[in-house]
């Protein structure tokens, strides 16, 4: 609970906020007191190693899963748009990118190709869905997401499938999103790199959280270094925005914070 | 044209017409097996109509809505793969079928006529229910054509945006249910799925849209009937087993024309 209030955005309600939420599936503590709070025009990540509860908690915050304990409170006005992990389209299901998503929104007089210009998949609008390349389907997905106009977007491993320079695209595209439409962003993701670089605050889940706050606080966490390795939190250093960051200096940082509990 | 030709000619069309856009998300949700082990309790069916001397159409369609409801939760289990689960219930029911019908002394049933179908012995009352019952069934499944695409296209999503996709499940497992006991008559509950997913897996290829694969499987089933019954009637073969044939050779037609672009 270290770093968890430091957001600027603390005027106003946050959209959906996540209350001590607790969850139990078959004698399995999956969750285990979670606080987390979606704030307008804030990027909020949660990060974890697999099996760390990320999509469960995703779930629970989308209304998918009724947690054990706890409670997720959302605005009255709130318009989620979902972008989930996997889509399993069978083979012979036909189904164009365009049907996709004049298919999600109920107003028929809708453009959707402005979303997709948005989005950069514009190319792709007459293309079946079983054909789009990684990087194109995680684009229509996003585009499908945006379809009603949503302000809060939740993302479930957006950059899956994509190569390492999509990947960074698509978190500048999640980040210029936010910029112009001021929706919230709440997603996850288990890598660590890039994501830090594209991110306002950092939930760090490993079943319960162990860490958040700012990408920069989070790195610094003892609690996050022993989630994810020495080695794996030292190669981050290339990473972060900060030009004079120092290993010395932030090992002791840590072993100082650690010591005032 | 004698009267039965005729008969079966239109009873035959009129399963094949509904039988297009089921089969289409029959195929698209990977529910063949689902649809087959629905289809192999007919013979309770039938036993428990002789039981309750109740007509026996009604008794197929009773039973294959409880199997649809017992499939329904023994599938939210995780001790055996779904498909297991599903030859459990198809070969149970199909024994229990023939245990119960031999311990009934006075009844004797022409068993090919349920395995394989009697088209030619059609009656009034089975049009009856082929479009009373199949036109209904027809009618609600357009009714909820939106959602269950959607839902087709990923479940999860489609909650979060507030299709109410228990019930519409339940409706349509329930709406299967009711189709395969009104088809058997035509192909024999052997057959069943084959009207169901033949046709659409031809019309597959041939289709931009949903819409557009599920009348084209309604066509190209309406053409395996009529081709199937001149057949059975110009070199005396069974009806069923040669409407699948016809289905069967116009798949691999299909699949030697070149692909729609």
């Amino acid at each position: 609970m270290k770093h968890l209030d430091n957001n600027t955005h603390t005027t106003t309600q946050p959209l959906l906020e996540v209350s001590s939420v607790s969850l139990e599936l078959s004698h399995r503590l999956l969750l285990e007191n979670i606080n987390l709070k979606s704030n307008r025009g804030e990027i909020l990540t949660v990060i974890g190693p697999n099996g760390a509860g990320k999509t469960t908690l995703l779930r629970v915050a989308l209304g998918l899963l009724q947690p054990t304990s706890g409670s997720v409170n959302r605005q009255p006005n709130l318009t989620i748009g979902y972008m989930p992990q996997k889509l399993q389209l069978d083979p012979t299901f036909p189904l164009t990118v365009r049907r996709l998503l004049t298919l999600a929104c109920n107003d028929k007089q809708k453009q959707i190709l402005p979303l997709l210009q948005e989005v950069g998949a514009a190319q792709v609008i007459d293309a079946e869905m079983q054909h789009l390349s990684g990087g194109e389907l995680q684009r229509v997905m996003l585009a499908r997401a945006l379809v009603r106009e949503p302000n809060l977007l939740v993302l479930d491993e957006p950059v899956q499938g994509v190569d390492v320079h999509g990947q960074v695209e698509l978190y500048q595209l999640i980040s210029r999103i936010r910029d112009q439409r001021g929706c919230a962003v709440l997603m996850v993701s288990h890598d660590l790199h890039l994501v830090m670089a594209a991110t306002d605050r950092v939930l760090c889940l490993n079943r319960h959280i162990c860490c958040s706050g700012t990408p920069e606080a989070v790195t610094n966490d003892p609690a996050f270094v022993e989630l994810f390795g020495a080695a794996a939190v030292q190669s981050l250093a290339i990473y972060v925005h900060d030009p004079n960051h120092n290993h010395g200096h932030c090992k002791s940082c840590a072993q100082r914070d650690q010591q005032n509990g | 044209m004698d009267d039965f030709l005729i008969k079966a000619l239109v009873g035959g069309l009129g399963v094949a017409l509904v039988a297009g856009p089921f089969g289409s998300f029959v195929v698209w949700r990977r529910l063949a097996y689902f649809g087959d082990t629905l289809a192999h309790s007919a013979l309770l069916g039938v036993a428990l109509g002789f039981m309750l001397q109740i007509n026996l159409t009604i008794g197929i369609i009773v039973i294959c809505q409880i199997l649809a409801i017992l499939l329904f939760y023994s599938q939210r289990q995780r001790q055996l793969a779904s498909d297991t689960m599903l030859g459990i219930f198809a070969h149970g029911a199909l024994s229990l079928g023939l245990v119960s019908l031999a311990f009934m002394e006075n009844v004797r049933i022409d068993l090919v006529a349920y395995l394989f179908g009697d088209i030619l012995a059609i009656s009034n009352s089975d049009l009856g229910w082929i479009f009373g019952g199949g036109g209904a069934a027809l009618a609600i499944l357009l009714w909820l054509w939106k959602p269950l695409l959607a839902i087709t296209i990923h479940e999860d999503l489609a909650r979060v945006e507030g299709i109410a996709v228990d019930r519409i499940n339940w409706i349509f497992l329930g709406l299967i249910a009711l189709i395969v006991a009104v088809m058997m008559k035509v192909v024999g509950m052997l057959l069943v799925t084959a009207l169901l997913i033949i046709p659409a897996a031809t019309a597959r290829r041939f289709s931009g849209s949903p819409e557009t694969m599920a009348l084209l499987a309604s066509l190209l089933g309406c053409l395996a009937v009529a081709g199937g019954l001149l057949g059975s009637f110009q070199w005396d073969t069974p009806t069923g087993p040669t409407i699948v044939v016809t289905a069967c050779l116009l798949f691999t037609v299909g699949l030697l024309l070149p692909k729609k672009s």
